[in-house]
Order: structure tokens, then sequence, then C-alpha cells
């Protein structure tokens, strides 16, 4: 016997925390026991029993996401049973599925079914008969899509509403195969209190839920590619990974591992992004013209105007006529080349920023 | 904030006041959501029946810009009760003894006809804060954007110094702060009254030691705020340079503002669109946006993390760093040789006592919240855990007092501003997603459906909103998020330029105005709206 919390994983000792789950302790260990319904952010839940494994002295295989470690305990992930286990009841959940490749952009989680099927050597159409749940293609947002003819029932979304959102837009309705998950009482997502957060997409494992945005880039070919960032919004500070394709962003992700968010986002930061590229944005210097216009103009006679205009009126009005804003939105280094710019150029503290008003 | 945006899921008694904090900062809020789902309390002050109000335990519909007669009253009855924290004040605050003094005639009988909420739901609140073991605050612009700010964010202050609601996981003072970079714009020296890092300019010190690194001497006095510098437009002010902000729009009084800058002889502006703004500027610089720019942001939590590029930028565009340093270099100041970003937050950090320990490298994770004095420190997630820096916390004696104008026979509604869940400011950037404008097309005047029965104006309808500056016309919507008597509309929509009609007063230290309480009179508009 040992006095510390030690158990055996596959033949291994291997310590665990205090109420460590055998999944989660396996995973650190870096045994991926696969997993259906599992979200490291939620609750478990225990509802695909994808994530059998084998403990000694308990007949039946357990849930491993739902199984709290004690000491000593002996566990196996993969035997011959626990596999064939697996095997089946993934056919069963497949069977139910159309079999339609979705996009890995749709979400975050979007391919973690395919990928488990290809994992496991795992066909469609073994069981092939009726699909389960029923897409609402009339559920008309423009940032979710509710494509349930591919949902499973894991419950991730309903999960990731209520856990984490806070905001019970999600439910479910009826039992085993005639599952639905519904928003409020079976309307559209904008008739719920659904805030459009977008988290119910990024957890879904199989492409029901679909983010419509990042959806419209979908047949652009080049891989996509992701860079992490700060959403731009509010002062949160939600950490994003950025998708592109080329040069083109086609959409946001959350940071499952951003400090501020912890994988959540709202609906400006997961949605909101198309400005950059508008067609609006500014792409030319202007300086107005005799005629009062605005016209284009080169960099090196736009700034030799804008620092004449500046030099010009100390000379005429004295050092205390010039005065800079600082945007509350641009990096720090735009601040501080500002206010460094404002004091260089009159001595004196001349310089602001847009939180006062 | 004080503490650290995980210690949103700590408290057991929480204080919300003047923040719609699920439609403006919707991520934190989820984390106080949390805090209820594990048994916290929640205690929402708030003008209107927000998504907060509605999860609370106790909501108290507050007039707007009553706030101070509330916190008065709170701390009343905490004091009366003897649910203070006698072993903080002794060790940690002074002035307690005057303040004790000063809250004598504020009962909550005195507050309830100021706020508009019975007595009673008074001293629910104050109970349940002044009982609170982990007693937090939030608040947002509702309480600064007043002329009152500064004495109602003392309030708050005084509020958790009697209770020891300080320095201790899931307790605080918490602004939440609005825009992605607000927080480090000011930590970068953008204020006129601080050097880079809030080193106060007043303090010869400072002088001394930015006249080292810059070369150059600098005045010993605080400079002009925004406000000031607006209203000297044309007379003393001559040039500016303006930075992303679309003035006209966001500020009050914005026929004011408009004929300021049109004042000026020189108006330069760096955005990322022609906004009503830059249409007004001699020169327009195309900067980089969100996206295309490598960089360091601070949060609300004053965490500083990294902005990254993921596109190359549209056309010509530059990013601001570049375009202030070629102005400074044309204008022929030395200083200004950056390479990169890199180099730009490198110099901020080491000029910077509360970056010190940070550099470009070192903010990649955003892992540090600053304070971060030298290399190897941890950085700062909670705030006067040991102390407070300036050494013991003051009880400041605040009085009440009403809003610059306030409702009369002409203008007898209560008109208060903010932003909705899926706009974000003045809308240049979320109103270019046609997702976005799908699910919010237009601005819509918040009016309680009792009001709008005495106006004879029917949901949908259009009315003309007039204040003493000026008049916006728009569409209303039926709502009994408003209490009757108030309304609400956000400053999203340049076509409902509802900062035509604020402006009415500024706080006189701070010259914030007091976007949150404006007087209006609403009219039936019988010519409907514009096309
Ligand atoms: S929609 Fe997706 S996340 Fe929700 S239950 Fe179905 S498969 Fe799971
Ligand atoms: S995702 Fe939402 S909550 Fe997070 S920083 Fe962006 S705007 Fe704020
Ligand atoms: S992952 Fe364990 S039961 Fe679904």
């Amino acid at each position: 016997m040992t006095t510390e919390n030690v158990f055996e994983l596959d033949g291994r000792p291997l310590r665990f925390e205090d109420g460590e789950t055998i999944f989660e302790a396996a995973r650190r260990a870096g045994t991926a026991i696969p997993s259906l319904c599992y979200d490291p952010r939620l609750n478990a839940f225990g509802g695909c029993r994808m994530c059998v494994v084998q403990v000694e002295g308990i007949a039946k295989p357990v849930a491993s996401c739902t199984t709290k470690i004690t000491r000593d305990m002996v566990v196996k992930t993969t035997t011959p049973k626990v596999e064939r286990l697996r095997k089946t009841l993934l056919e069963m959940v497949l069977s139910e599925n159309p079999d339609r490749q979705v996009s890995a952009d749709r979400g975050l989680a979007a391919s973690e079914m395919n990928d488990l099927a290809q994992r496991l050597g795992v066909r469609r159409g073994r069981f092939a008969g009726a699909t389960s749940g029923k897409s609402r293609p009339e559920d008309d947002n423009p940032f979710i899509l509710r494509d349930y003819d591919l949902c499973i029932s894991c419950y991730r979304c309903v999960r990731v509403c209520a856990e984490r959102e806070g905001d019970y837009a999600l439910g479910v309705k009826g039992r085993g195969f005639a599952t639905q998950i519904t928003a409020g009482f079976d309307r559209a997502l904008g008739d719920s209190t659904c805030t459009y957060c977008g988290q119910c997409v990024q957890t879904c494992p199989t492409g029901a839920l679909g983010d419509k945005q990042i959806m419209r880039f979908e047949s652009l070919s080049a891989a996509p590619e992701t860079t992490r960032t700060i959403c731009p919004y509010c002062g949160v500070g939600c950490s994003v990974d950025l998708v592109t394709k080329g040069d083109r962003l086609v959409g946001v992700r959350p940071a499952m591992d951003g400090p501020a968010n912890k994988g959540a986002l709202c609906v400006k930061g997961q949605f909101a992004y198309d400005f950059v590229q508008h067609a609006d944005r500014l792409k030319t210097p202007l300086v107005r013209n005799e005629a009062g216009e605005l016209t284009p103009a080169s960099w090196d006679e736009a700034l030799d105007r804008a620092a004449r205009g500046l030099t010009e009126s100390i000379a005429k009005h004295g050092r205390k006529s010039v005065y800079g804003v600082a945007s509350g939105r641009a990096p720090n280094e735009a601040a501080y080349a500002m206010q460094k710019l404002m004091r260089m150029l009159s001595g004196a503290h001349y310089i602001d920023n847009c939180s006062r008003a | 904030m004080s503490n650290p945006l995980e210690d949103m899921e700590l408290p057991d008694v929480i204080f919300c006041i003047g923040t719609n904090m699920t439609e403006c900062h919707p991520v934190a809020a989820t984390r106080l959501k949390r805090a209820m789902a594990n048994g916290a309390v929640m205690v929402v002050a708030d003008p209107r029946r927000i998504r907060l109000a509605e999860i609370a335990d106790l909501y108290l519909p507050i007039r707007v810009g009553s706030d101070a007669a509330l916190l008065l009253a709170m701390a009343h009855v905490i004091e009366r009760e003897g649910l203070v924290d006698e072993a903080f004040i002794a060790g940690r605050t002074e002035g307690y003894e005057a303040f004790r003094e000063h809250l004598r005639p504020f009962s909550p009988e005195w507050a309830a006809p100021i706020c508009q909420v019975p007595a009673a739901d008074i001293e629910r609140a104050a109970l349940l804060f002044g009982r609170a073991d982990k007693g937090a605050i939030y608040y947002t612009l509702g309480i600064t954007e007043h002329i009152t700010g500064v004495g109602n964010v003392q309030c708050l202050g005084n509020l958790a110094l009697m209770t020891g609601n300080v320095g201790r996981p899931g307790t605080g003072i918490n602004p939440m702060r609005g825009q992605n970079n607000i927080q480090g714009a000011g930590d970068s020296g953008a204020i006129p009254a601080n050097y880079p890092g809030f080193q106060p300019v007043v303090d010869p010190k400072n002088a001394a030691k930015f006249e080292r690194l810059y070369g150059r001497s600098f005045d010993p006095e605080v400079g002009l705020t925004k406000v000031k510098a607006l209203e000297l437009a044309g007379r003393q002010i001559h040039a500016m340079i303006i930075d992303g902000e679309n003035t006209v729009v966001s500020d009050p009084d914005a026929h004011h503002c408009r004929r300021a800058l049109e004042a000026l002889d020189h108006l330069v502006v760096m955005d990322i669109f022609l906004t009503e703004t830059a249409q007004l500027a001699d020169v327009v610089l195309p900067a980089t946006s969100w996206g295309e720019t490598d960089g360091t942001c601070t949060n609300t939590e004053r965490r500083v993390q990294r902005l990254r590029a993921a596109v190359p930028p549209v056309g010509e565009a530059r990013p601001d760093w570049w375009i202030a340093a070629e102005i400074a270099k044309r204008a022929g100041l030395a200083g200004f040789d950056w390479k990169d970003a890199s180099d730009v937050f490198n110099e901020l950090c080491s000029v910077s006592p509360i970056y010190h320990g940070l550099d470009w490298e070192r903010v990649a994770e955003g892992r540090y919240q600053w304070p971060v004095p030298e290399k190897g420190h941890p950085g700062t997630p909670r705030l006067h855990e040991d102390g407070f820096v300036n050494g013991r916390g003051q009880f400041k004696l605040i009085a009440y007092q009403d809003p610059a104008e306030v409702v009369d026979d002409e203008y007898p509604f209560w008109l208060t501003t903010g932003r909705r869940l899926t706009s974000y400011h003045t809308h240049t950037q979320t109103g270019r997603s046609e997702a976005i404008r799908e699910v919010l097309p237009e601005e819509r005047l918040e009016v309680h459906p009792e009001d709008l029965q005495r106006l004879g104006v029917k949901d949908g309808d259009a009315v003309r909103m007039t204040s003493r500056r000026g008049d916006v016309t728009l569409r209303v919507k039926a709502t009994e998020r408003s209490r009757p008597g108030t309304v609400f509309c956000s400053f999203a929509f340049s076509n409902v330029p509802v900062n035509l009609l604020t402006g009415s007063g500024y706080d006189p230290i701070t010259d914030t105005a007091e976007l949150k309480v404006c007087p209006v009179r609403i009219e039936r508009e019988e010519a409907g709206l514009p096309a």
C-alpha cells in the first residue's frame, strides 16, 4: 500500500489529484481516451460512453470521464472488450447520422467525431437507417447554422450554454432516437435568450452546429492558418485565434487557453470581424486640396503636410497651440508614440485619449 | 480593476452598479453568472431593467444620476448596524471618524425619494453587502459619466474600505474598461497629468527623468484635457492630431464638437475608415487595422497581451506608431527611430515603472498583470494586498448632488445612453458586418409602454427627441426595460447622433461628460423618418 495518491494506468503507476477522474489523469499523462460528450470546460456528463475503460474488480467497463480515481485503482484503457464496445457504440451513433462529410471550418471541434471514427476504424452505414434530429433551415439567424441531421445528442451545446454562458438558451426535447436540441421552446435562436456568443458552435463535435460567418469562405481552397491575438472590442481582452486562408481573414475562433476568457467569446469578438477587409477601408493618405476636397496623396506628401501644419501652428501661435488625441482602441505602441510626439513637439502635456467621452 | 477577472467567480456578494455587463463585457458577466450558480448573491442598481437586473437577487431601479445617494445610504446602514470591518479600518485606513459623522443624516429614508426606490430595498442592499465575507463591486461608465463621477467612485471606495473588501480574492472595486485598450492608452502616457506608467507630470523628479530620456524640458503643470482643448479650439488650440477616434459622433454636444474641429487651422486624423471626424480633416492618414498590426494592449485587469497581424494591411495603410514617428521626424524631432512595434514597446517598458519588468518577449503569452516592477517579478493580479501605494486608504466625505440638468415641464424625460450587445462604440467596426446589421438594423429609443401611451405613440412610431442642445428623430421601442420617465438609446448609429443632445455638464476633476443623464422632450414625429 502506498500512502500517496497513486493508481495504475495501463501497467504504469501514475499520481493523481484528489477528485480527478480517470479520463483527466490519463489525458494529463498523454493517453487520449476516446470521447465524444467530453469538453474539458464542462462538468462531466457520462452520456456517450465512448470513454469506457476496464477497472480491476469491476465487471462492466466504466465511463472514465465520470469515474473518480481511488488510491491503488488498476485501470486498463485498451482491452479488447472496451475497444469492441467503443466501436459498437460509435457505429450506432454514426448509423443515425447521414453519411456526409462536413467542413472542419464549421467550428473548433467540428471534426471530432469524424476523426474518432477514423481512429477507431469505424465506417458509417452498418446500421444504416433513418437519421435522428431535424435540421432547422428556417432559423435564418446570420451566425449559427443548425444542421441537426448531424446531431448525436451529446448535449455539449446545451451544457456550454448553461454552465459556461449562464444563458440557458438551448434545451432538449424528447428522448432516445427522438431527442432533439431546441432553442427555448422549439423556436428560432433569435426568439430565445441566445446572445449569439457562438460557444455551442465551437463545442459541437459533429458540425451539426456551424459558424455561418466562417462558412461563407468554405470554397476558398487555401489551407486555413491561425494567428493568436486579442479581441478588438471591449476591455475584457479575450484571446482569439484569427483564421486566415491566404490573405483573407475568414473567421475567428476562441482561444481555450486565453487567460481572460478561457475559451469564451461574445457575439462581437466571435463574429464582427468583417470591418478589417471591408471595401470602405482607407487605402491611401488623403489631403485637402485648394477646392476643399480630400484627394489621394502619397505618404510623403501627406506626412510632410501633417508635420508642416503642426510646426507652422507652433511658429504662429506658440507651442501650446497643438494638441493630440490618442486612441483607446489602437495598441499601446500607438498611444506611446502619440504622447511622445505631442510632448516633444510642445513641451506641454497636451495629449489625451478617448476615455473621457 | 483592483482584482483579476478570475476573482469574479469568487465573491459571495456581488454589487453591480451602473454596468450593463452582459451586453458591454459579456465574457466577464459569464463569470458572475457562474459565481451565482455557486451560491453568490447579486445586488444590481441601475436605472434600466437590464439582463443583470433580471438575474439579480435584489434589483434597485434607481433614478439616473442618484448613485451617490444610494451609496451614502448603504454606508449609513452598514455603519448603524455595526457591519464594518473594525480591524481593517484601524489597520489600513484613515478618516473613518469624520466619515461616520458625515454619514449620520443619510438614512435610507433620506435617499429613497432621491433614488425613487423603497427605503427597505436600500436597507436590504446594505445589509447584504455589509454582511458579505467577500463582497465585490463592479461598475462602468454608469458611475463615471456624470458630473459627480469622481465622487461616485469615491463613494464606492468608502463602501469597500469600511467593509474591508479590498486586497483579498473575490473582493475589490472593479471598473470594467469599455474599450480594448483604453487602459493601455493611459498606461502609455496618453493623458495630460501623467508620463507613461502614471508618473505625475507635476513631480519634478519625473520631469527631470523625462528631460534626460527625451532630451528636452517639459512643463511642470498638468496639460489640457481633450474637453478643454476642444473648448479652446480656434482660440488657443489651432492644430490637432486625432488617432482612431470618431470624436464628432462619440463625444457629447456634437454640434459644439464639430464647430470646434472646424475652427482649427490644421486637423490630422489617423483612422481605418473615413469617419465623420476624418471628413473634417486636412490630412487623413490610413492606419493599419486590428488583424493587420503587431503590438500590445492592456485589458481591464491590467493584463498586457500581444496583438498579432494575421493578414497584410489593405492598400498603403501603415501602423499608427509609424505614422506618429514619421510626423515627428518631419517636424525635426529626434528619438523616433523605431524599427518595429517591439522597439516601441520595449522603450515604453524602459521608461514606465509599472511595465519595467516586461518586454516584447515576456508579454507573448499574456501572463503578466501590471505592476511588474522588475524582471523576474510575477506580476500583480490583485492590487492592495499588503497595503495601498499611497499609505492608508482615505475615506472621502462626498455629498449627493443633482445632475447638471434635471427634468422639468419642458424636458420631462430622463435620457440615458449606453451600448448594446451587438454594437460597439460608434459602430464603425461592428456596423460593417452584414450579419450584425441584420440583427441590429437601426437605433430605437427604448420607452416604457405607459409613457408611450401617455405620449400617444405606438411601438415602432417615429418620434423627435429634443434636449437643450439639439434634437434627433428615431423610432421607439416599447419595453419595460426602461422605467417610466426614463428612456434609453445608444450612440452607435450616425443617423441618430444622440450626442447632439448630451453634454449638459462635466465632472470638474476629470472633465468626463455627463453622458448618462440628459433631460429631453419626446414628441411624435408626424413626418416620419427621413428615408
Ligand atoms: S448540436 Fe452538436 S453539440 Fe449539440 S447535442 Fe448535437 S452534436 Fe452535440
Ligand atoms: S469577445 Fe466580447 S467580451 Fe471578449 S473582449 Fe471581445 S467584446 Fe469583450
Ligand atoms: S466522454 Fe465519457 S461518457 Fe462521453
